[in-house]
């Protein structure tokens, strides 16, 4: 294992890939937290739809496919959705949960027909990239070893993904830490933050503009099934450990770097250890591990206890 | 003082507002909607400083909806609030909304002490946490509703009563003028339900406004001085003696309150 760590092969091609996963994971699994408490988990999944339209009006803009306009495109695209649903919800006097569905359907539809329309068959659009990334192949061409890293020339080679995630997660990161008053009193108690004037609609739209470019940056990189495990796994895990805002928070980090790490590692080497010469995908692994680390809470986690149960 | 009474054909009194600072709270045509129909239509009221009012009428009438729009918690169709004569978005300091205990969820993992630190929050101030001094006075606010020792306890695990005084504490935690409570006696213990209207007689007897939704029509001349009585409608405003009067509770009420049930919270309160 220790040969394995230190060999030049494992700086080229494992590395990359892991930090790439644990940026992602950690990203998404950080709004995930309120996310989940606001139980409004599957908006991550949603937001997947939205940002369809936002990528196809990014790339007609520009004219180049380039990571950073269309993460401001399904960012944009997020917003747009967000006001389109609370205009739908008042004007139309219908339930949240139907202005959204409406909404985030419509507007994957729209980004269906632009993309079929306009004319991208010269330049290779390729939204089910986007959508399914691939972890194994972001390697780092130009890393002979560990020394790589103190090596300027070796580091511009980096996958642009790691630098793209990790802006993403500060990013997001800061958000929460500066707002993390006026989240945690919105999630609990909308009613008594609107009646003190806590910003609630800015924090909303910000948690779902996070949630948003967390989750693009991350398709980009590692596709959508750890996306989608990773807003809801980490948190749902981290929930069962501990009773405080703050420690959940953390314990969800530590939960989605874990699962970026193990689910990395037993996709690329389990099946050699059990005799099968393919590694399985990672992806998929990541959040197989993310969904296990949930199970394994839910039966021994010191504060599990069924939804509804009596207080004591 | 003669209860105002208002027609049931829609004359409805108004007068303009004038900017009175030692006025608590003055509402001016108040509606309210969900869809097409009003919860609270056109309703004026006006909580006299110092006092405790009652907000009565049956299920439904609209009580937390005139509370919650009053304060712009939820948006409203028409009318004017002051408070201490100031529009609401000016004055968010100087009050303490309580909302209803079962609005929240309180698998939230939080401490009573967590919560009572969001009354805080314009002490604390935009993007700082809570210090050791918050602490302090958070620790202070729960000692007040006898919850210091469950300062540290999830409010998952508290009883309902003790959930509604850790909602109290953060209520005190605001040290406003004018206290809004929706239901603080709602499925409490009788001990806490004599700890809340203990505390709340403090702060009456510190010169606090106070007003809260009541249920319970038994308890409403012991605890209460004045009593808005609604039913979408403005039914009747003003001091218990005269207000909270069979005649008016009926016109509140209509049929849901039965004759002998009446007469017995009449007799109980007379």
């Amino acid at each position: 294992m220790i040969d394995e760590l230190l060999s030049p092969e494992f700086v080229q091609l494992s590395l990359p890939p892991i930090v790439i996963g644990i940026l992602a994971s950690v990203a998404c699994a950080l709004p995930g937290n309120f996310l989940l408490l606001r139980r409004q988990a599957l908006i991550g999944d949603a937001i997947s739809h939205v940002v369809l339209p936002g990528i196809v009006v990014a790339f007609l803009v520009t004219g180049v496919i380039s990571a950073w306009p269309m993460m401001i495109g399904a960012a944009l695209a997020a917003i747009l959705a967000i006001v389109m649903i609370e205009v739908i919800r008042r004007i139309g006097q219908v339930e949240p949960g139907a202005a959204m569905g409406v909404v985030f359907t419509t507007l994957f539809a729209a980004g269906v027909l632009l993309l079929e329309q306009s004319d991208t068959s010269s330049v290779h659009l390729d939204v089910e990239h986007a959508l399914h990334g691939n972890l194994e192949s972001l390697i780092w061409f130009d890393a002979i070893g560990w020394a790589s890293l103190t090596n300027p020339d070796a580091l511009a080679g980096l996958p642009p993904q790691i630098l793209r995630l990790a802006v993403v997660l500060s990013g997001v990161a800061i958000f929460l830490a500066l707002f993390w008053k006026e989240l945690a009193i919105s999630t609990f108690d909308p009613a008594f933050a609107a009646a003190i004037g806590a910003p609630t609609g800015i924090v909303s739209a910000g948690l779902v503009i996070a949630t948003a470019i967390a989750a693009v940056a991350a398709f980009d990189a590692v596709g959508s099934i750890i996306v989608i495990a990773m807003f809801i796994c980490p948190p749902a895990t981290a929930r069962l450990m501990t009773n405080r805002l703050d420690r959940q928070v953390a314990w969800s980090v530590v939960f989605a770097a874990a699962a970026a790490i193990i689910g990395y590692v037993v996709a690329g080497y389990g099946p050699l250890w059990f005799g099968y010469a393919n590694a399985v995908s990672a992806a998929g692994m990541i959040a197989t591990v993310s969904g296990v680390l949930l199970g394994i809470a839910c039966l021994f986690g010191p504060v599990r206890r069924r939804v509804g149960e009596a207080a004591q | 003082m003669q209860a105002e009474l208002i027609a049931q054909d829609g004359q409805l009194q108004s007068s303009a507002i004038g900017v009175r600072e030692d006025q608590p709270l003055s509402v001016r045509g108040l509606t309210v909607s969900y869809g097409d129909k009003p919860a609270v239509f056109s309703i004026d009221a006006d909580f006299r400083p110092g006092e405790m009012t009652a907000i009565i009428g049956p299920n439904g009438a609209g009580k937390s909806t005139f509370l919650k729009g009053a304060l712009g918690v939820i948006p409203r169709l028409s009318g004017d609030v002051r408070i201490f004569g100031r529009p609401v978005d000016a004055a968010r300091a100087r009050f303490a909304f309580v909302p209803q205990r079962a609005s929240v969820d309180w698998d939230f993992p939080a401490r009573a002490i967590d919560v009572v630190m969001m009354g805080l929050y314009h002490d604390i101030g935009l993007f700082r946490l809570a210090g050791s001094r918050h602490r302090t006075q958070a620790l202070e606010c729960l000692s007040r509703v006898g919850m210091a020792d469950f300062a540290h306890r999830q409010i998952g695990q508290l009883s309902g009563g003790q959930q509604q005084r850790v909602f109290l504490a953060r209520a005190l935690a605001q040290n406003a003028d004018l206290y809004l409570l929706d239901e603080p006696f709602a499925g409490v213990d009788a001990a806490t339900e004599r700890a809340i209207i203990d505390v709340l007689k403090d702060l009456k007897s510190l010169g606090r406004t106070i007003a809260c939704v009541h249920h319970n029509l038994t308890t409403v001349t012991e605890y209460f001085d004045s009593a808005l009585l609604l039913n979408v409608r403005k039914i009747a405003e003003g001091p218990v003696e005269t207000t909270f009067s069979a005649g008016n509770l009926q016109a509140t009420y209509g049929g849901r309150l039965a004759a002998t049930h009446l007469d017995d919270v009449i007799r109980k309160t007379g």
